[in-house]
């Protein structure tokens, strides 16, 4: 299967370099104008990792320590398609979070909420034969920063994944339906006001396990278009 | 369907999942292509980020991804996935003090290009972090090819500009490329 990568669907989604209410972009941008690049073999190509470089538990983060991490356990369950809408499978998945009281365990944060020993905040998932995926975890906290006064960055995990080429990867986050702390946050507001949403995991019910964990849904879509002779203009 | 999902800043706290060197997680990545039984020359691609004051970013985190020696890309999810050699084409390194990284791999061969010829030897690059909420692209072409007169891509860029994506030879197989993400001898970044 070859896939192109149109870079229409690059600009429509993705936030600017230069996104000024994230003020840490203003000297970590270029000022000279981009160059387009045509796409050769070094970028229609990807790097191979799959199930192989995945360790027991690093799909379930509440379950890498002696004991159970504080929170509210989760399950976020998805799938990895193409822009046409076909399943990206095999392909790496990397999470990470703060814990439930909005604290990395990242040697330079500094925020005064509690570590919790039994949670780390990492994982890794491969996504199966039909491009779905599904981590176990512990709903992250809110947490402060200093972009502005009194700015929180909503509840969130961040997520990497490689696609089918160097093209189709990303790094990106994922937010939980409803945060009131949206509309304040500049890193989820830089993006283009009509793909906001896709930012955003639904709670699940069919997802949610009694007794045991909420669930969520987040699909993720990755730039890649099937090549077609077909004119659908 | 729905459309492409946004890309989003990886911020100041990835190294623990990403580059979890300092950290418990297992690493799955590293600064080192190279590796028992890998064909080509071994070389080194050192340098720093800085950002428009000329400062060292200390939280950034660089990939690339790579042709073998012998300009095969086998390895990719175009081959087999699997070279003979067990070269994997692609490493991560986070930047430390001073924005500085470090790359230990092999020269790549040519691949062939959008034009059809053979592409001058180089490493595509992604840079991410905190600061930037949708990661950049770029390359490293390498200062004593003679191919790089001939590179398609190269071509593109300004002449003027050109030094900014190939990397000086430094000493015996040992390659150095700042990154200046702003500014004066701002590096080239391409719509990729
Ligand atoms: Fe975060």
């Amino acid at each position: 299967m070859s896939l192109i990568y149109p870079h229409e669907s690059f600009f429509e989604a993705h936030p600017k370099h230069d996104s000024p209410t994230y003020r840490s972009t203003a000297k970590r941008h270029p000022k000279q104008p981009l160059i387009i690049l045509p796409h050769t073999m070094t970028e229609l190509s990807g790097p191979v990792y799959g199930h192989e470089v995945v360790q027991e538990f690093d799909n379930d983060l509440t379950r890498q320590h002696a004991g159970e991490p504080q929170g509210e356990r989760i399950i976020v369950q998805g799938r990895v398609l193409d822009e046409d809408g076909r399943p990206v499978p095999n392909t790496l998945i990397e999470v990470w979070q703060a814990n439930a009281a909005g604290r990395y365990v990242h040697v330079v944060d500094d925020h005064p909420a509690p570590l919790d020993p039994n949670f780390s905040g990492a994982g890794r998932v491969v996504t199966d034969e039909n491009g779905r995926y599904r981590f176990t975890s512990i709903k992250p906290g809110p947490y402060p920063w200093r972009n502005h006064h009194n700015a929180w960055r909503p509840a969130h995990i961040h997520l990497s994944l490689f696609g089918p080429s160097f093209l189709s990867r990303v790094v990106t986050q994922m937010y939980f339906e409803g945060d009131p702390l949206f509309p304040y946050d500049p890193i989820m507001n830089e993006v283009p006001e009509h793909a906001r949403h896709r930012l955003i995991s639904k709670f699940d019910l069919d997802v949610t396990e009694p007794e045991w964990a909420l669930g969520y849904t987040f699909d993720i879509v990755l730039r890649g278009k099937n090549e077609t002779p077909m004119e659908t203009k | 369907m729905s459309g492409v999902t946004p890309s989003q800043t990886v911020g100041p706290y990835f190294a623990y999942a990403l580059t979890p060197s300092r950290y418990p997680l297992h690493e799955i990545f590293s600064t080192d292509l190279t590796g028992p039984g890998i064909e080509g020359t071994k070389i080194t691609l050192t340098g720093r980020v800085l950002d428009g004051d000329g400062v060292g970013v200390t939280d950034a985190m660089i990939e690339i991804w790579q042709a073998d020696a012998k300009g095969s890309l086998e390895h990719s999810t175009l081959g087999s996935g699997k070279s003979n050699s067990g070269f994997k084409g692609f490493g991560r390194c986070e930047t430390l003090a001073e924005g500085a990284y470090a790359f230990t791999t092999v020269k790549p061969g040519r691949v062939p290009g959008a034009d059809g010829k053979l592409q001058a030897p180089h490493l595509g690059v992604t840079l991410f972090s905190r600061g930037m909420l949708t990661h950049l692209f770029t390359r490293v072409y390498f200062e004593d090819e003679a191919a790089n007169a001939e590179d398609q891509i190269l071509n593109l860029v300004p002449a003027e500009r050109r030094p900014t994506i190939i990397a000086k030879k430094v000493g015996d197989n040992a390659y150095q490329l700042d990154i200046r993400i702003q500014g004066g001898d701002e590096t080239v970044f391409f719509h990729a």
